[in-house]
């Protein structure tokens, strides 16, 4: 089997572009980043292999971290509840997983199963179950196509581990983990139910670490070639540029442990005189140039610095940020309409029908079995 | 009542002598690569402006980047003990993880993880360990470490296990200095211990440095109080300051902003100061600069600290102008204070910004007919570029689309004119040229509380009051007169992903130095 080991400079690049595909949410990079650093300074490998190289029984388990980022921020990992969560799926089923995966690729979730691969000496499957960020558990490929909701496992620093065995659905599952994570001091290390290599191959939204690169690594040459990092995206990316602007007003409220939101764009350059609004709920999900819905969830809204192409989390937009718009095409498998009840505009409280972006086009992947 | 203020620049050193609201002398001296003797220079000049009696001076005010130069030269820093309580969690990340290999070679003495620290409501995420720190103290003492720096998690919450492991390092090693997190940074464990272990390594230079000010002090006959201005605008005393060096990274463009309100009258609107090799435009929100919301790094390493927002480019008085028409090009590079020998106007070969104003006739320096021989469209053609650049960093400053207030401050500040685009009105104080001196100078004494609270326990407004009363009582501890302590900011943020209704709470409130 082919495998792609990462080096500092990869994981660079790829936490760039998860940050990028993190659509304004997704969470910080950066400590990620570091620890996945530090543990290929320990002299562990982290390993790519190819979604098509598991056979269909291969058990796979996703894991990633459960939190409030502020927390996180604060009280960070000891560095291995991700690693225990992982092995507590292998003991609750009885079998070795063979790879690890991340469910959500957009932001600080991209690294944390990296991490827990050099722990156990496995390799990460180039794929996950968004090719995005969403705010909750259920809005993944996988539970929307009918990946069994339990077993679970939450592990906190302290060395607690809790086992769900069953969970009647995936928003029943995310009302409990949460329910746990505050009780652990809310930052915890979650594995997602057994996912079969089957699974992956029907499921998943392929070679996304792969893409993480690509768009990573294109802005860090286009900046240091002092070339256009938006053009460099675009070329990648196949998707549209939305808008170029200046942020000219910025609202913000919290309903339901959401930071929703407002933004307002004044368009330059070929936008000038055109006004661009885009409405984020942790992510962004609506953008409208003058009134008209020009893109909604599940495509991409990702906004960058108009000059640098670094990603702009709705967190940090404020009034004079120069920012481009980038719209993105969404996988299939979020277009279907069991998937679109999930992650589409009405999902959110939009009454709006989601309109395509344009085609996908599946990224090329650097790893192949 | 007199005060002096002094403005450490990169070029310049200024001071201001204040009676209350009026500015009766100032000085301008070369920086010097010691900080001191240019101290004395602007000091003793601004002096000599006046005939006002020493004694009578009450309070001379000191902004200065020599500790930043410290840490980005990496000279004469301290090896530091750093103690982490954290219990199990963040072992992932060790303190000094992210900081250049270089600096940490220096400072890193000993670090140690140790059981301890909270959650994010205060809980104990293992009980504190006195045996334990007692062995990390021998530990760093037979090192012969005196420098010790200790962060425990969520230490803004709850400061308990930091207090109590500085009783412990007290006692175990002799003439210790202890920094302890929760005094120096906010949220943020890894850049809040960057901060400590910063301030930390800081200890000797700090002790010098502050010796030195004070001799020179005594030198001129001073024998007022000595205070150094703080990075958010404020005020600590030279005693404090001795323990939080730290506390003086970026007050320059702090200094400059406040001196700007000062002289204006306004509280809110865009300052823009230009010097010798560098514009920087930031915002005043109520009569403070408004802070940067982004990490900040000082020598590569990233912290927390309260940082103005400023917007910071290549355009300043001695900056050299090449190229014409699409070519036209105006700094980053400036000839900084060799302007006086190598601008043309003072018979140098070097063509900069100040000679284009001069060729202009908007300002009188040096000799008008050494630039006779450029053209009147170059001339205009400089002017609006220069003039453009400084607008479009205007605009990116700005809180809303509406045209907003714009004070314009530094000796530089003669390179535009007041017709900006995108502004209500633009004033050039008088004193303009010493703006950062009078910042420094009338700066406030302030406290601060920035918390996570959980609402489960304790009401909202409760929380608030209580964090209001706290941050009241430490700025009459570090010497604000009550009667004049106003809040300046009240911050109120509901935490994602907490259903159990968490806030982050953050006052501050700054009130008149009490004399």
């Amino acid at each position: 089997m082919n495998e792609w080991t990462l080096t500092e400079l990869d994981l660079e690049y790829i936490s760039l572009g998860a940050a990028i595909l993190g659509t304004g949410g997704g969470g910080d990079v950066y400590s990620g980043k570091l620890r996945a650093w530090q543990q290929m300074r320990a002299g562990r490998r982290i390993r790519i292999i190819s979604p098509d190289a598991l056979q269909d029984d291969d058990l796979v388990i996703s894991v990633g971290g459960i939190g409030a980022p502020t927390v996180g921020f604060e009280k960070f990992e000891r560095g291995d509840e991700c690693y225990r969560a992982m092995r507590a799926i292998e003991k609750a089923v009885g079998k070795n997983a063979v790879a690890l995966m991340t469910d959500e690729i957009g932001g600080g979730n991209a690294i944390e199963p990296m991490i827990a691969a050099a722990l156990a000496d496995l390799p990460v499957v180039d794929v996950d179950g968004m090719g995005r960020a969403f705010p909750e558990l259920q809005m993944n490929t996988f539970f929307i196509y009918g990946m069994l909701p339990s077993p679970c496992a939450l592990c906190d620093e302290k060395g607690n581990t809790i086992v769900y065995t069953e969970a009647v659905s995936p928003l029943w599952m995310e009302r409990l983990a949460r329910a746990s994570t505050i009780a652990m001091g809310c930052t915890a290390g979650m594995a997602l139910p057994p996912i079969t290599g089957k699974q992956i191959k029907a499921w998943g939204v392929k070679y996304t670490i792969s893409q993480s690169w690509r768009l990573g690594e294109a802005v860090i040459r286009a900046r240091a070639e002092k070339r256009d990092s938006v053009a460099a995206i675009l070329k990648h990316e196949h998707g549209k540029l939305l808008f170029r602007g200046k942020v000219v007003d910025v609202k913000r409220w919290t309903t339901g442990g959401f930071a929703r939101g407002k933004l307002e764009i004044d368009g330059f350059s070929d936008f000038q005189r055109r006004s661009l609004q885009i409405e984020f709920q942790n992510e962004n999900l609506i953008a409208s140039v003058d009134g008209i819905v020009v893109a909604t969830a599940p495509d991409l809204i990702c906004i960058v610095d108009s000059e640098t192409g670094r990603p702009i989390s709705t967190e940090e937009t404020r009034y004079g940020l120069r920012i481009a718009v980038l719209g993105l095409p969404a996988t299939p498998l979020f277009r279907t309409t069991e998937a679109l009840a999930v992650v589409g505009p009405r999902a959110f409280g939009y009454d709006l029908d989601y309109q395509p972006l344009g085609d996908y086009v599946m990224p090329e992947p650097k790893v192949k079995p | 009542m007199y005060q002096i203020g002094i403005d450490v620049g990169g070029t310049n050193t200024d001071a201001a002598i204040l009676t209350g609201h009026e500015i009766i002398g100032w000085h301008k001296h070369v920086t010097t690569p010691d900080v001191t003797s240019g101290i004395v220079g602007a000091l003793s000049g601004a002096l000599l402006s006046t005939n006002i009696d020493r004694v009578s001076i009450d309070a001379v005010m000191i902004g200065t980047t020599h500790f930043t130069n410290a840490i980005v030269q990496r000279r004469d820093l301290s090896r530091v003990a750093v103690l982490r309580l954290c219990g199990p969690a963040t072992h992932s990340l060790t303190p000094m993880v992210d900081w250049p290999p270089d600096l940490r070679e220096i400072v890193d003495g000993y670090t140690v993880l140790l059981d301890g620290g909270s959650e994010f409501d205060g809980r104990p995420i293992t009980p504190f360990n006195k045996s334990s720190v007692r062995e990390a103290c021998r530990r760093a003492r037979d090192l012969g470490l005196v420098s010790v720096a200790v962060s425990s998690v969520f230490s803004p919450v709850n400061a308990e296990h930091e207090l109590l492991a500085a009783e412990i390092i007290r006692s175990e090693i002799p003439g210790a200095a202890v920094s302890l997190s929760h005094e120096i940074g906010r949220l943020g464990m890894l850049q809040r211990e960057n901060a400590a272990i910063m301030n930390a390594c800081l200890h000797d230079i700090g002790k010098k440095t502050i010796a030195a000010f004070r001799q020179s002090m005594v030198d001129l006959g001073l024998q007022c109080p000595l205070y150094l201005a703080q990075n958010d605008g404020t005020l600590m005393s030279a005693h404090f300051a001795e323990k939080f060096p730290v506390f003086t990274f970026a007050s320059g463009p702090t200094n400059s902003m406040r001196g700007a309100a000062f002289l204006s009258g306004l509280r809110d609107a865009i300052v823009v100061d230009i010097g010798g090799t560098t514009t920087d435009v930031g915002a005043l929100t109520n009569g403070f600069p408004r802070e940067a919301s982004v990490e900040v790094q000082v020598g590569g390493v990233r912290t927390n600290f309260r940082m103005p927002d400023i917007f910071s480019f290549g355009l300043g008085g001695g900056s050299l102008v090449t190229g014409v028409g699409t070519t036209l090009q105006i700094g980053p590079i400036s000839v900084g204070y060799d302007l006086a020998t190598r601008g043309r106007v003072f018979g140098g070969d070097v063509l900069t910004t100040t000679d284009i104003v001069v060729a202009s006739g908007r300002a009188e320096l040096g000799e008008k007919s050494l630039v006779a021989d450029l053209s009147q469209a170059f001339i205009d053609d400089t002017l609006a570029f220069m003039q453009k650049r400084v607008e479009d960093a205007i605009d990116q400053m700005k809180l809303s689309r509406d045209p907003a207030p714009v004070i314009l401050v530094g000796g530089g500040s003669i390179l535009i004119n007041e017709q900006l685009a995108g502004t209500s009105h633009v004033e050039r104080p008088l004193h303009y040229h010493v703006a950062n001196a009078v910042g420094a100078a009338i700066a406030q004494i302030s406290g601060e509380v920035d918390r996570v609270v959980s609402l489960s326990e304790i009401s909202r407004d409760e929380a608030l009051s209580v964090a209001k009363q706290e941050a009241w009582d430490k700025a009459i501890a570090a010497g604000a007169d009550a009667s004049t302590i106003k809040i300046v900011d009240v911050e109120d943020i509901p935490l994602a992903y907490l259903p159990s209704a968490a806030t982050r709470i953050r006052v501050k409130v700054a009130g008149d130095l009490k004399l």
